[in-house]
Parts: structure tokens; C-alpha cells; sequence
């Protein structure tokens, strides 16, 4: 039994530095497509609050459908659709094809579907500020971006602090959906560890660690930023 | 109209959505019925049952889906095979088949995510409405099954008909353990008839209609409201 966990350590045959680099991988593709989530989400917002009848009703269709459809089943479609436009684009100009499987490739596809469900939270967020809070920005002189940064972003904040930490739990979870596609995270990692040693309940066990351990901290870091977003409102919420 | 390799897979097809629908109903039918029990753990007055409910959803909640799937599968799927009592028995052909690694998978991922859904809306029942059950005789047991948990399920009913649409979305995972699902179908078009993304959209379409049918069909049950209540 225990010469099995000597395939997990961090010796020359041990799969312990692979995995922890798949998890980094996972945390970069996860931050990544966060803010580009984060991103979208803001403008597909804005979109749908402010934009005229045709684009608002675009923009939610793309929530519509991007909710409505498996993420993994949208993971494979952007890829494979994704990759075949840039390439046909790419011979177009003149260059040969391009190997899009790799991080990038995921950060935008994850973002996407990240987008859609943000741009949510955040409509819902803008909608919950008392409108009086714009009109005194208004009032004084205040108009366009330098509104939205200064007054619209800090007071929708706690609003959407809760939903969004649930999105990035979910981000997570859902980078592991990456794996399918050939980008070297944890699960793809721990999925070639499994493969070469035979050992599946160990490595999968191992790498389940790994995503519960991240959930964890993320629960505490995000309970903490909440508490700090939520610092200027009344104690009576 | 139709491109000819519809018409040719159509029963491929129909059979994924078979057994996307199928996977869906078991999934739902038997993890309602553990997220019921998890949710009582959850505020069970004793702390050993109630901290390890609390322990399982979180792990279920705090892992991917995936991971937890191939964990069943390949972990418990090759443990299994070492055994000849387990191969040789008659449940091996069902411990064979990915099918039933999923939909108990799915169980206990609907078990973790509803019972914390579950839980919110029994705590949210008044608590007069408890008493005045006890007061009418009932037994603990009555109360529960006739006044508390139908009247949670009223309270929950848009949160469920969420919950009911991310487990078809979850359903897809199937395809990955080589069931052949409604995306499982559309890989095995794609691979054969070498068509890069149409079967993916064909698919996703299918999963935006059964959304759209999920939500429906929920919006038409809040209407019509419980049996109870309209006896009143």
C-alpha cells in the first residue's frame, strides 16, 4: 500500500510536480477566464440595461443559450467551430493552420460561457441600486464611464460579491471539463497519471484533493472579500 | 431540406435522446429522494449525523462533477474487475456498463446540490404551521410528509426547476464514459460521418428545447400549486 503513494510523491518517477503544475494550469486557465468573464459579463449587462431593443434582445439570447446548453457540449462546439473559422482565416491571409488546443484556447471558451451567467448577476446587481444614487451623480455632473466607475461599480459590488463567488467556484469545477480537449490541467494531468500507472482511484482520488482544497480556500477568501465589500452598508441588511 | 445525414442517424439520435431523457428521470427521481434525506440530516439535532451530511455535500459540492464520475467509473469500475466474485456475479454486466456509473454519479451530485436547496426550504416553513400539526395529532412523521416538505416543495419550486436544468446540462458528462448519450450520439455522427460542428449544433438545440420544456413544465406546476392547496 504504501509504495502505491511513492507514484503521488515528488520524486523522479513520483507524479507529485506534474499534478501540482496541472493544478496551476488550472488556476491560470480559472483566473483567466474569470476576468474575461468578468468582462463580458459588465458589458453584456450594460447591453441589456441600456442598449437599444434589438441588440438588448441579442444579448439575451446569447445568456439564454449559453445557459441553456451542457457547458461540455459548448466547450467542443466553440473548439472545433473556434478553430476552424481561425483557420480558414488564417489560409485566407496566407498563413498555414493553426494549432489552437492550449490554455488561450480555453481561457476565451470558458469565458464565454462565464460571460453569460455574470452578465446576470450583474443586470440584477446594476437593477438593485436605488436610482436616487445615479440621479446625485448626476446632479453633479457626473456622466458616462466616469459615472459607472466611480458610482455604479462600488455600489453594485455587494450586490453581486455572493454570485459572482459562486461563479468562480463553479469555474473551477467546470475547468476540468477542459481536459476533454487535450489542455494539460489537473484533470488531463492526473487522467495520464491514471492511464500510464493503472492506479485510477489513486490519482483521481488525488487530484479531487487537490480541486476540494481549492473550493475551500476559495470559500474562506471569498467570505472575507464579501465581508469587505459589504464594509459602507447599513448592519440591518 | 433535411441534410441526409440526419435522416440517416435519426435513430442514433433518437436513442441518445432516449437515454439522456432516461438518465434524467432516474437521476432526478432517486437524488430527490437522497437530497430529502440529506436536507433532514443537514438539521438533525444529532451533531454526528448532521456534521457528516454537512461533510458529504461539501465535498460533492466542492469537486467537479467530472472528476467524481471517473472516479466511479475507472477507480471503482477497475476495482471491481480484480474481484472474480464481482465479475462472476450477476450484477457484473451492469457494473460493466458506464450507464450506471452515471446515474449514480448523478444521485449523489443531485444529492449533495438539492439537499442544501431542500434544507433552505424546510428551515423557511413557519414554524406555527408545525405546531399547529402537532396540534392536530399528527406524529413527527405526519407532519413532515403532510404539512412541511410539501409546503417546502411549494417554496422551492423555481429553485428545483433550475436545479432539474443544470442535471440535464450534467446529463452530458455521460458521453465522456462512452454512453451513448444525446452527446454521446453526436460524437459517434461526427466520428463517422466526419462533420466537424453541425451534430454539435443539431444537439445543442435539442438541450435548449428540453430547457425550455424543463421550465415549462415547472412554471405549469407553481400555477396549478400542490394538491393540498387546492383541496383548500
Amino acid at each position: 500500500m504504501p509504495a502505491m503513494f511513492e507514484l503521488i510523491d515528488f520524486s523522479e518517477q513520483g507524479w507529485g510536480s506534474a499534478l501540482l503544475k496541472g493544478l496551476w494550469m488550472t488556476l491560470q486557465i480559472s483566473a483567466g477566464a474569470f476576468v474575461v468573464g468578468l468582462f463580458i459579463g459588465l458589458v453584456v449587462a450594460c447591453l441589456k440595461l441600456n442598449a437599444p431593443k434589438p441588440i438588448a434582445a441579442l444579448m439575451r439570447g446569447y445568456t439564454t443559450l449559453f445557459r441553456a446548453v451542457p457547458e461540455l457540449l459548448l466547450i467542443l462546439l466553440l473548439y472545433y467551430v473556434g478553430s476552424m473559422l481561425l483557420n480558414s482565416l488564417m489560409a485566407r491571409m496566407g498563413y498555414g493552420a493553426m494549432d489552437v488546443s492550449g490554455p488561450l484556447a480555453a481561457i476565451l471558451v470558458l469565458g464565454l460561457v462565464q460571460g453569460a451567467y455574470a452578465s446576470e448577476i450583474f443586470r440584477a446587481a446594476i437593477q438593485a441600486i436605488p436610482f436616487g444614487q445615479i440621479e446625485a451623480a448626476r446632479a453633479f455632473g457626473q456622466s458616462g464611464f466616469g459615472l459607472f466607475r466611480r458610482v455604479t461599480l462600488p455600489i453594485m459590488a455587494p450586490y453581486a460579491m455572493a454570485g459572482m463567488a459562486n461563479l468562480w467556484i463553479n469555474l473551477i469545477k467546470d475547468s476540468a471539463l477542459i481536459s476533454v480537449v487535450g489542455t494539460n490541467e489537473l484533470l488531463y494531468t492526473a487522467k495520464q497519471g491514471a492511464g500510464s500507472t493503472r492506479h485510477y482511484l489513486l490519482f483521481y482520488l488525488t487530484a479531487a484533493a487537490m480541486y476540494y482544497v481549492v473550493t475551500l480556500v476559495s470559500n474562506y477568501l471569498s467570505g472575507r472579500l464579501e465581508r469587505r465589500t459589504r464594509r459602507w452598508m447599513p448592519l440591518a441588511e | 431540406m433535411i441534410p441526409a445525414w440526419i435522416v440517416e442517424y435519426a435513430a442514433l439520435l433518437g436513442r441518445g435522446l432516449q437515454t439522456s431523457i432516461t438518465l434524467l428521470l432516474f437521476a432526478s427521481a432517486f437524488g430527490f429522494l437522497l437530497a430529502v434525506l440529506v436536507a433532514l440530516a443537514r438539521i438533525s439535532k444529532n451533531k454526528v449525523i448532521a456534521k457528516a451530511s454537512l461533510f458529504y455535500t461539501s465535498v460533492f459540492r466542492g469537486t467537479p462533477l467530472l472528476i467524481q464520475i471517473y472516479i466511479f467509473y475507472y477507480g471503482l469500475g477497475s476495482l471491481f474487475a480484480q474481484f472474480p466474485l464481482i465479475r462472476g456475479s450477476f450484477l457484473w454486466p451492469y457494473l460493466r456498463d458506464g450507464y450506471w456509473y452515471i446515474v449514480f454519479a448523478l444521485v449523489l451530485s443531485v444529492g449533495a446540490y438539492v439537499g442544501e436547496v431542500i434544507r433552505g426550504g424546510l428551515l423557511a416553513v413557519p414554524k406555527g404551521e408545525m405546531e399547529a400539526a402537532s396540534a392536530f395529532g399528527m406524529t413527527p412523521r405526519q407532519s413532515l410528509l403532510r404539512v412541511r416538505l410539501p409546503r417546502a416543495m411549494r417554496l422551492l419550486l423555481p429553485t428545483l426547476a433550475g436545479e432539474t436544468v443544470m442535471l440535464l446540462k450534467s446529463t452530458a458528462l455521460a458521453s465522456t464514459i462512452a454512453v451513448i448519450d444525446l452527446l454521446g450520439a453526436a460524437n459517434v455522427v461526427r466520428a463517422q460521418t466526419l462533420q466537424v460542428y453541425q451534430p454539435l449544433l443539431l444537439v445543442a438545440g435539442v438541450y435548449v428545447c428540453l430547457t425550455f420544456l424543463i421550465e415549462a413544465l415547472f412554471a405549469f406546476a407553481e400555477r396549478r400549486g400542490t394538491p393540498l392547496r387546492r383541496a383548500v
